[in-house]
């Protein structure tokens, strides 16, 4: 069961996922300093409209709010009840077409203190799949991860509650900006996470869709599994209070094929994108 | 290896466990506090700076390197002449509200720990308020403020403000990092100071309180 729902995916492959959610968020009322992630809980109709308005756009994936929904992040927070929530609500707007992937962001953990106890932070990952998988998600992505010690703590997380898993790390370090936080090179990450067993593995975050093909191709060239690609819309500019990314919907579009070119076989979008990103693109694979 | 060249070993490795004791043993050699600062643990951060610029090292390898030169100096420190003694400046440093991301700001802290300030380490998410009793309470010369967030960076000037009502912004210089900071934004959100990582952080605080470079 759980090789065949990435199978079935990369059988109709170029697979558009989703873009981002903390913005689109923001867009519907989310007060600045609130954390996305409550609005599962609090304003489920808002997030669930973010959900519908990715499936509207085209979609094949859709992710769920809940990056940062973890004992760590949020220590006061019900996170079984968020995380499954948070599935529930992607799972309501996919309806039986679209699959949903289940959003793992780091803790960090690891990276910050020396004595950190790595079961303790495999069972902080273990609790969001099992609650995630409770909500119905088809897969779990550990996504937006700096440090390869915890992704593969968290893909082998996901892997014991019998979910398949997709590995994406931030490559935005380095002269180059082609390295993780910890200096590793994606085809380096790559091997590294699929032997821990990720399904899918890729990038996301740190770098724009107009630079991320060396990295896809990078990735594309290490592994044999399929390869997951989430881009920035460029990088952010600042205009009055607004943020604004320099790659609206056609300009982002316009790199999708060379990134696929590179060895995509997910595509999406992380910062700066938006359904009009996604619509773009499915207007074109 | 002389003993000076086995601390610098230490602190340019990382080697945080065994720095203080490296530290007594350079004492028990005969030789002075200040002497093992400038001999041994300045060149180390130093060339571990270089390091990082040169992407020889990350993250990982430099926090460690500050964690080692503050073991080093927990120990020196009582034991310094009273001019001697004094921090470099205290700092108040914080992640911005709403913005859970602490990695950059951790690595500040360390950093300008090693180089001698005395550090009050507000954590992430932190709110206006908890900024401006900060500086009532402890008296920054320096407030450092951090956001990885194109959306949380937003509460940067947020904070600026609420100093400016709160009658301190004479009191205290302000730097920002983070991201998807640059210099021009920085400016434009009412800092004194913008430094782009942990190296030039300190290079900065150093320049804000008037001490000179290490």
């Amino acid at each position: 069961m759980a090789a065949g729902v990435i199978a079935d995916l990369v059988a109709g492959a170029p697979v558009l996922l989703d873009g981002a959610w903390g913005t689109e968020l923001l867009g519907r009322g989310l007060p600045r300093g609130r954390h996305p992630d409550l609005w599962n809980l609090e304003s489920p109709a808002e997030v669930e409209s973010v959900a519908r308005a990715y499936v509207d756009a085209g979609s094949r994936v859709i992710l769920t709010n809940t990056f940062q929904t973890n004992r760590i992040a949020l220590p006061d927070a019900d996170v079984a009840a968020l995380a499954k929530a948070g599935a529930e609500i992607s799972r309501r707007a996919a309806g039986s077409a679209v699959r949903v992937f289940g959003s793992v962001g780091p803790t960090n953990a690891l990276l910050m203190r020396s004595d950190a106890d790595v079961g303790a932070v495999r069972d902080v990952f273990v609790e969001v799949a099992l609650a995630l998988a409770a909500g119905g998600v088809d897969a779990v992505v550990v996504e937006t991860m700096s440090d390869l010690h915890e992704a593969v703590v968290a893909i082998e997380a996901v892997r014991s509650v019998g979910l398949p898993v997709v590995a994406s790390m931030t490559f935005d370090s380095g002269k180059q900006r082609d390295r993780t936080m910890t200096g590793v090179r994606p085809g380096e990450a790559a091997r590294r996470l699929a032997d821990a067993g990720a399904d899918v593995v890729g990038a996301n975050c740190g770098m724009g869709i107009d630079v991320v093909a060396p990295v896809c191709e990078a990735i594309a060239t290490a592994v044999d599994v399929p390869v997951w690609i989430k881009a920035n819309a460029g990088m952010p500019e600042l205009v009055g209070r607004d943020v604004v990314y320099g790659l609206g919907p056609d300009a982002y579009r316009s790199h999708v094929a060379s990134v696929v070119d590179a060895g995509a076989t997910f595509i999406g979008g992380c910062c700066g994108t938006t359904p009009a990103h996604i619509a773009a693109i499915a207007a074109t694979l | 290896m002389t003993i000076i060249e086995e601390l610098y070993e230490a602190v340019l490795e990382g080697d945080f466990d065994d720095t203080p004791e490296l530290t007594q043993e350079g004492l028990a050699a005969g030789f002075g506090p200040q002497e093992l600062i400038d001999r041994a643990m300045i060149p180390a951060m130093t060339e571990a700076g270089r390091r990082f610029e040169d992407d020889e090292y990350f993250v990982p390898e430099l926090l460690s390197s500050g964690r080692a030169i503050k073991g080093g100096l927990d120990v020196l420190r009582p034991l310094l002449l009273a001019g001697e003694a004094d921090p470099a400046g205290t700092v108040v440093i914080g992640t911005v509200q709403g913005d859970l991301h602490d990695i950059g700001k951790n690595l500040v802290a360390v950093m300008l720990e090693g180089a001698g300030f005395d550090v009050v380490d507000l954590g992430t998410d932190v709110s206006p308020s908890q900024v401006v009793a900060a500086i009532r309470e402890h008296r920054p010369q320096v407030v450092c403020l951090s956001a990885l967030l194109t959306t949380t960076m937003l509460s940067m000037p947020t904070i600026v403000d609420a100093i400016v009502d709160a009658g301190l912004r004479d009191e205290v210089r302000i730097m920002m990092g983070g991201a998807p900071m640059n210099e021009q934004r920085a400016k434009e959100f009412g800092a004194d100071a913008y430094a782009d990582n942990a190296n030039a952080a300190v290079r900065a605080a150093l320049a804000l309180v008037g001490a000179s470079d290490v």
